[in-house]
């Protein structure tokens, strides 16, 4: 991780073939600084992704019982919304720090952020999954119960499919969240996108020096776009009757 | 056979919902519950299968005590229909209607083959099978509703209200679509309906229920409108009883007259010849009545124009040879002649009847049954 080419005369190469000589310092120069760093940055888009992506699953499976709980026992549902509504105010940064010390793994672990995700994401959730299952039409529900359909069955088959939609939404937000709270990881060492700025701000010393900076913004939002639309795939694939209604 | 042996529901705030009710739903008949709101009708229907739990007393389905069986054992037996039919708007139109038979765990490809009869049966198009339920009108999720709760063929059937969240023509042919379907299965059906017009066309008996929780009356509708147990009762059964009780005594065999009709196309000089006190009957070519042409104000008979469809006055109603006294006596006081057009099983013409007439045989059959024809039932029952 040698800051490129920081005594380099400007030259205007874009796409120069000799690596380490990063030139142009204005925004435009992204795309010569992606191709002179391909492997690294790749390396870390990956890291992103996966540190934006696990998180959101794994916080999915713990929202989801805990959602139906909130549901099930009335009581348990302020409870359980209001703290999950203040893990999320805890500062990113400082639960990335504090993680090792909780779960006792080291200070540049990436699990740290995977966990310290997977909490926001299961605070962002409970209360989607709770209001989501109980979206349920009052005569859809009670023809349910008339027809012999089993508590559980009732969850698996009517309460779950139709709160989907409610679900899928949150997870939106959560995963589009999340790619942000990464970047944020990645101020304290922890290798992904969140890399380049720190490398921007590094090297902007003196003179502002752009080409990291936003070529992080620019794979940080496209990632975004990439996972949310994942999101909305799948949603659509589970949900056909969606469509149904608008397409008849 | 459901038998209410003195049930009630008394909610935990001291209101009570259904006090101590005895009643007996026959077998292969349908019962309706009616009365206003706070009667405790639903609440009455929900007990059976269970949504509601009684406070006290017993239900029994034959000689099962519905308290000793597991409740989603018990529901599965028993088909229910509600108001907004319910259905699953994730599911299609034949996985909605299939969902009991898959509980209990039958062959899917069978279950699949009989919802395609069902759906045929309540009227619903075999293309409609893949739809969702959002794609369909309120009247056919209503009969997605029927078919969904025929499917597993239980016994009885619990309806709330299934038929009062559509439009009154597409009502009126659910209703008679069920009496058919009715005709056709014989369940043991309880209806829940605010509706008493509803009740006594649709009941074989009818309990009147009022607030608190008690039985008013059971008693058939016929004898419901001719003899209601008290004034509430009297008074919930509503203004024109006597008029609507006709429709429960056959009219028997009236004594027709000839009509001379015409057919459509006849010249109007033939129509104006035809003209009795004004109006002639126009039928069709196999004499089916279409309507009544006014003879007094047709044109020159020799200007060669025919009768057409567009002049008939389209008002009078018509009635079969077997109608009630209603439909006999509405075939003539609609009419615009004044002469009730009476068709047989095929609706081709066979006389008119005149509303002294059938009102002389309404008086012949008060007579003969010297004095009110009905039994009184159901008001030792009511407490």
């Amino acid at each position: 991780m040698t800051p490129p080419g920081l005594t380099a005369p400007p030259v205007l190469l874009h796409h120069a073939p000799t690596a380490g000589l990063a030139v142009d310092s204005s925004p435009g120069g992204m795309f010569s600084y992606f191709s002179d760093h391909r492997d690294e940055v790749l390396n870390w888009l990956g890291y992103h992704a996966w540190l934006s992506a696990v998180p959101v699953l794994a916080g999915l499976l713990i929202a989801l019982p805990l959602g139906w709980l909130a549901r099930r026992y009335r009581w348990t549902y302020p409870p359980l919304v209001t703290a999950a509504g203040v893990l999320y105010t805890i500062p990113s940064i400082a639960l990335f720090v504090a993680m090792p010390e909780l779960i006792g793994t080291q200070i540049l672990d990436p699990i740290n952020v995977a966990v310290a995700l997977t909490v926001y994401t299961v605070a962002l959730l409970v209360r989607v999954v709770a209001d989501g299952l109980a979206a349920v039409p009052e005569d859809v529900a009670q023809a349910a119960t008339a027809m012999g359909l089993t508590r559980r069955q009732r969850l698996l088959k009517v309460e779950l499919p139709l709160a989907v939609p409610v679900i899928a939404a949150g997870v939106r937000v959560a995963v589009v969240a999340n790619v942000s709270l990464v970047a944020v990881a990645g101020t304290i060492g922890v290798p992904n996108l969140g890399q380049l700025f720190t490398t921007g701000f590094q090297l902007s010393v003196g003179n502002p020096y752009y080409p990291p900076i936003t070529l992080g913004i620019v794979l940080c939002v496209l990632l975004a776009l990439v996972l949310d639309l994942l999101v909305v795939g799948a949603t659509r694939l589970v949900t056909p009757w969606r469509r149904a209604v608008g397409g008849s | 056979m459901i038998r209410f042996e003195s049930v009630s529901k008394k909610y935990p705030d001291g209101t009570l919902a259904v006090d101590e009710l005895d009643l007996v739903a026959p077998s292969g008949r349908i019962t309706v519950l009616v009365g206003p709101s706070g009667c405790g009708k639903t609440t009455s229907l929900r007990m059976i299968n269970r949504m509601i739990e009684p406070t006290d007393g017993r239900i029994w389905l034959d000689d099962r005590d519905t308290a000793s069986v597991p409740t989603h054992e018990l529901r599965r037996g028993i088909g229910y229909v509600i108001q907004h039919a319910g259905l699953f708007p994730h599911r299609t139109v034949v996985d909605n209607i299939t969902t009991v038979p898959e509980l209990l765990g039958q062959d899917k490809k069978r279950a699949r083959a009989r919802a395609m009869e069902l759906m045929e049966r309540v009227g619903l198009p075999a293309q409609l099978a893949k739809r969702y339920p959002a794609q369909l009108s309120g009247g056919q999720q209503q009969r997605v509703g029927v078919a969904r709760a025929l499917a597993a063929d239980p016994p009885v059937m619990l309806m709330d209200e299934p038929f009062s969240a559509v439009d009154p023509v597409v009502r009126a042919q659910l209703q008679n679509e069920f009496l058919r379907l009715q005709g056709e299965l014989g369940k043991t059906i309880v209806f829940v309906t605010h509706d008493i017009d509803e009740a006594i066309k649709l009941g074989d008996q009818v309990a009147v229920l009022r607030v608190g929780g008690h039985l008013a009356q059971l008693a058939s509708p016929a004898d419901l409108l001719a003899a209601p147990a008290d004034t509430f009762v009297a008074e919930f059964v509503g203004r024109d009883r006597g008029y609507r009780a006709l429709g429960f005594a056959g009219a028997g065999r009236l004594p027709l007259h000839h009509e001379h009709s015409v057919a459509l196309g006849s010249g109007l000089g033939e129509a104006r010849e035809a003209g009795v006190d004004g109006w002639v009957l126009v039928t069709d070519a196999e004499e089916r009545p279409q309507g009544w042409l006014r003879t007094d104000r047709l044109a020159d008979a020799a200007s060669g124009e025919t009768v057409v469809q567009e002049q008939l006055n389209l008002g009078g109603t018509l009635a079969s040879e077997n109608a009630t006294l209603r439909e006999a006596l509405d075939s003539a006081l609609s009419s615009p002649s004044g002469r009730g057009v009476i068709v047989d099983g095929s609706g081709l013409l066979l006389g008119t009847v005149t509303a002294s007439e059938v009102l002389a045989r309404i008086e012949q059959q008060r007579v003969a049954a010297d004095g009110p024809s009905v039994r009184r039932t159901g008001a030792g029952e009511a407490s």
